[in-house]
């Protein structure tokens, strides 16, 4: 990227993530995802006059632990605050969230890109309530203006939501756009091990803003950042800084200003477009929020909660490594796949690393990508692949039948054992009926083995295709090859 | 027996007893209503239907041996900022129009599982802001002893209710004195209770951290019996206080102050305070010395920055509170015609819905939270606040309760302040200290002012929890100044023959 060469990026990236609450943030609603508009509501959520908000316990919980996670500082008092504006979807036309006193402040996260480990500072980490969802029906852009008239579903108003800042990410050169990625997948993959939240990026549960400026080498000034909204993969967020820079660099090239402005991505063109300038921001009248007490969780408290932390990933990624054998290329490529926990969850039920990994990333891989679902959604579980591995190293199944398997479980047939019984699966290992599949392949193959006995030897493989073809695949292919071999020569 | 004449505790004893009805009870005070209340103006909603069937439903419960609270079968109006079930609720607002509430407020439910009869909404000040109820977009409602004056506000509905026997016992809400000023110049008693100690869920809010619901009655006892039942800890409000309702009922039958320490409050006097209203509030302290009390003089000095703090505090609070007024989801919608966004619609409706000293709060609120100007408005008003507490814990190391007069002056004529919100704003001086500091106040009749014969209210404050100490004093005065002036019975028979009853 040449514009590193002229210009130093400064990124910063404000996540916000919902919590996998069972119960919203400050009501008893329901928080499952997808319910029908409006059917997970309540006075409190819907902002009805004379409704109170109540903290969900749980949610303070999970967000110190999330803090704790990344080596914040957990506040020992701190309050909620309200950001008010007017926008239909926000039913208070107020937000509760925090201001200048957030729960968790000053922590970092470590990533690696490139072999080498980039520390990313985390300014704070607090608590808010989301809003509701509006859809703008009719007009060109899917945005309020200019749309014919808007719906608004609530379900999504009042469910826990943390907003992760970091502080800004300088002295990442050329690499920036990796480093913002590898931060957002780290923090993912975090997030994911507390059990904090589904974090699915695709579903609206994690979301991202990037800041982006340049800085001219040498010149110790920060230049101004733009904000850019509508960051919904992983993919996109290494995109979106990557345009970003580039897009900036050639303003300043050109002699221009950049303007402080918020931007939005568009994941089909990659490129981001001009959103709202911040240089006419809202005023959002920040106060306590006089409705509900300041929070003081006990240290106790922080303490038990520390105590219950797991493996951070990044260890436990470097442990599995170690443990399966695996290469760093092997390693990367399940993370990308989201396949980690998948195949440790296998190995766990007795499959070999090398097996897991196998299937995962191969078969199973291609079957989620032809369905467009998540490799985790996939109706088989890590137990039953191990078990259909298992039938392969005993020999049971060949590669193809274990195909056949898989495809039995996915359609709903029932555990591996099951399939292979329903759908008569089993290796023919018996040499007598071997025997007769070989000869016969052998009398109706005369060029073949004409070509076998003039040692073209590759030609044994239309023999084994036609013995396996005979047997509707149940032979064992390393069995039918030697049984050839010994009827010919 | 006219049974809008009798106490809630008398009523009480005589429905335990069954001696009469409910239905009865009910359908005197209906009848009463019918009779006075287009010239009272008190009710904005009548609930006549739902009120005989909770009626006939306690007389069930009541015939067939089951346990009744101490006010089941006691009818009571309830202001119209608490949200109700099957009510209308507008908060005298034209923005909330035709809005019936999905919910019973916490107290509006307990009112209800106590077998307590609700009679109609009360009208009230926009949004419980004001002093006289002029700023309902429905009327003024008017005092029952001089219809021409004001009947306080901005609870002043409820107070008008049960000054004119429309209803023995009246809800209202405390934000800056609107239950003590109406009940003082009703010449009835009103109790600001400790803020926590009543449930705010369900109660439109005005400011967060001000509002606090109470009880009016005619009788220290009545309100006593209406604070208990009202009061308590609600998981629903995270401001409400986890702790036992204080001992008042017990307090107001004991009716006791000898050897009790009582401060008056040398700030809540001088320029500005009727003279007749200041004669009355002297005897009021001579009468509480004679029964046992050691009264001293207070001085508490940031009192007089209270007023200004307020009013930065409370509009700040309602500028954020009234944002949901929107159009979107409830009440009035104007500018909705198709070619109009959703920003133009929520404009025009808030312009068309709210009255001037709603815009004028909201305006003042905004202005006094954005930024730049936090600091020297929102956030100094905060720190004033924090001097006016310290003030009231400096008095009570000394004393057990202060005294004052409830308001300045004695009620005002309808349209005499209208126009002047300073001196409309003047009307809780006495008060609003109360409220910035959070703890329990009531105001009792002491007698009429000599100037215009109206009632003048002895306002007694407690510290946070220490409510009951209100009723002992409030029932002790009660007591020894109908034994010296009117003789037996409530205050408000002096009124016989005035007012709407002339």
């Amino acid at each position: 990227m040449i514009e590193t060469e002229r210009y130093a990026p400064v990124i910063g990236l404000e996540t916000h993530v919902e919590l996998g609450t069972r119960t919203k943030m400050f009501c008893g609603c329901g928080t499952l995802f997808g319910g029908e508009p409006n059917s997970q509501v309540c006075p409190v959520c819907l902002g009805l006059p004379g409704s109170l908000p109540v903290v969900n316990k749980n949610a303070i919980e999970y967000t110190i632990k999330i803090g704790l996670a990344l080596n914040c500082t957990i506040a020992s008092w701190c309050r909620f605050a309200r950001k008010n504006y007017f926008y239909p979807d926000m039913p208070k036309n107020f937000q509760i969230s925090q201001y200048d006193e957030p729960l968790c402040i000053d922590g970092y996260l470590d990533v690696a890109v490139e072999g080498r480990t980039f520390r990313v500072g985390i300014e704070r980490v607090h608590l808010e309530e989301d809003t509701g969802k509006s859809l703008h029906v009719g007009g060109a852009t899917g945005r309020i203006h200019g749309a014919d008239y808007s719906l608004v579903d609530y379900n999504r108003a009042g469910i826990p939501l943390v907003e992760i800042v970091t502080k800004p990410v300088d002295r990442t050169g050329a690499l920036a756009p990796l480093v913002a990625r590898a931060y957002v997948t780290e923090l993912r993959d975090l997030l994911r091990s507390l059990d904090v939240s589904d974090v699915r990026m695709e579903e609206g549960s994690m979301r991202c803003d990037v800041n982006t400026s340049l800085s001219a080498i040498g010149s110790g000034v920060w230049g101004t950042r733009t904000e850019t909204k509508n960051v919904n993969s992983l993919r996109s967020v290494e995109r979106a800084v990557r345009s970003e820079i580039e897009r900036q660099a050639g303003v300043l090239d050109a002699g221009g200003r950049v303007i402080q402005e918020t931007r939005h991505f568009h994941e089909e063109s990659g490129k981001t477009t001009s959103g709202r300038s911040k240089e006419e921001a809202q005023d959002y009248r920040y106060f306590p929020e006089p409705d509900l007490v300041p929070v003081a969780p006990a240290s106790d408290w922080v303490s038990q909660i520390r105590a219950t932390l797991p493996e951070a990933p990044s260890a436990r990624r470097a442990r599995l490594q170690a443990e399966w054998g695996l290469s760093d290329l092997d390693m990367d490529a399940l993370r990308n796949a989201d396949a980690l926990d998948l195949v440790a969850s296998t190995v766990a039920e007795g499959a070999s690393p090398a097996d897991a990994r196998k299937w995962w990333l191969g078969e199973l891989a291609r079957r989620a990508n032809e369905t467009g679902v998540a490799l985790a959604d996939l109706a088989i579980t890590p137990a039953q692949v191990a078990r259909v591995a298992g039938l392969v190293t005993d020999g049971k199944l060949n590669d193809r039948l274990a195909r056949d398997v898989i495809d039995g479980v996915l359609a709903g047939e029932g555990s591996p054992d099951e399939v292979v019984g329903d759908r008569r699966l089993t290796v023919v290992s018996d040499d007598s009926a071997l025997q007769a599949a070989v000869d016969a392949a052998i009398s109706a193959n005369p060029d073949a083995v004409a070509s076998i006995r003039a040692g073209r030897t590759g030609a044994i493989g239309v023999l084994v295709g036609a013995v396996m073809k005979a047997t509707r695949g149940q032979a064992d292919p390393a069995r039918v090859r030697p049984l050839i071999e010994q009827r010919l020569s | 027996m006219d049974l809008t004449r009798l106490t809630a505790a008398e009523l009480s004893g005589k429905l335990a007893a069954r001696e009469i009805s409910a239905t009865e009870v009910t359908q005197a005070h209906l009848d009463r209503i019918a009779a006075v209340d287009d010239r009272v103006h008190a009710f904005l909603h009548l609930a006549a239907d739902t009120a005989l069937g909770q009626a006939a439903d306690v007389d069930r419960r009541r015939a067939s041996g089951d346990a009744l609270g101490p006010l089941a079968g006691v009818p009571i109006a309830v202001k119209d900022v608490f949200t109700t079930k099957g009510m209308p609720t507008t908060c005298g607002s034209r923005i909330l129009e035709g809005w019936h509430p999905p919910y019973d407020a916490t107290i509006t439910k307990r009112l209800k599982d106590n077998g307590v009869i609700i009679l109609g909404k009360t009208n009230m000040d926009e949004f419980a802001m004001g002093s006289s109820t002029e700023n309902s977009a429905y009327g003024p409602s008017r005092n029952p002893w001089d219809l021409d004056k004001i009947p306080g506000g901005s609870s002043g509905g409820s107070s008008a209710a049960v000054a004119s026997y429309q209803a023995p016992l009246a809800i209202g809400t405390d934000t800056g004195g609107s239950i003590r000023q109406p009940a003082a110049v009703c010449g009835i008693v009103g109790t600001k209770p400790t803020y926590g100690g009543s449930s705010r869920y369900g109660v439109v809010a005005f400011a967060s951290s001000l509002d606090t619901p109470g009880p009016f009655a005619r009788t220290v006892l009545d309100a006593a019996l209406l604070h208990e039942v009202m009061s308590g800890h609600d998981p629903m409000d995270s401001t409400s206080i986890d702790a036992p309702v204080p001992p008042v009922v017990q307090a107001a039958r004991q009716a006791d102050i000898s050897g009790m320490r009582l401060g008056v409050v040398t700030d809540l006097s001088g320029a500005g305070y009727q003279p007749g209203v200041m004669t009355r509030f002297n005897e009021a302290v001579e009468l509480l010395e004679h029964l046992g009390a050691k009264v001293t003089e207070v001085s508490c000095p940031h009192f007089k920055y209270a007023l200004p703090a307020y009013y930065l505090i409370a509009p700040s609070e309602c500028s954020s509170n009234l944002a949901r007024f929107d159009a979107m989801r409830y009440g009035l919608r104007v500018g909705d015609d198709g070619t109009r966004d959703a920003e133009e619609v929520m404009s025009m409706t808030r312009e068309a819905g709210f009255g001037s000293e709603v815009k004028r709060r909201i305006i003042l609120g905004t202005y006094a939270l954005s930024s730049g100007y936090y600091d020297a408005y929102y956030g100094k008003a905060q720190q004033v606040r924090t001097l006016v507490i310290r003030d009231f814990e400096a008095a009570f190391a000394q004393v057990d309760a202060l005294v004052s007069p409830a308001t300045p002056t004695t009620a005002f004529a309808i349209g005499e302040r209208a126009d002047d919100p300073m001196a409309m704003y003047l009307a809780d001086l006495c008060t609003i200290p109360s409220d910035l500091a959070g703890n329990a106040a009531i105001s009792v009749p002491c007698g009429l002012a000599d100037e215009d014969n109206l009632p003048v209210g002895l306002q007694v404050m407690a510290p946070a929890l220490a409510d009951d100490r209100l009723y002992r004093v409030a029932s002790a005065f009660e007591a020894a100044f109908a034994a010296s002036s009117t003789g037996a019975g409530p205050f408000l028979a002096a009124a016989a023959g005035r007012g709407v009853d002339a």
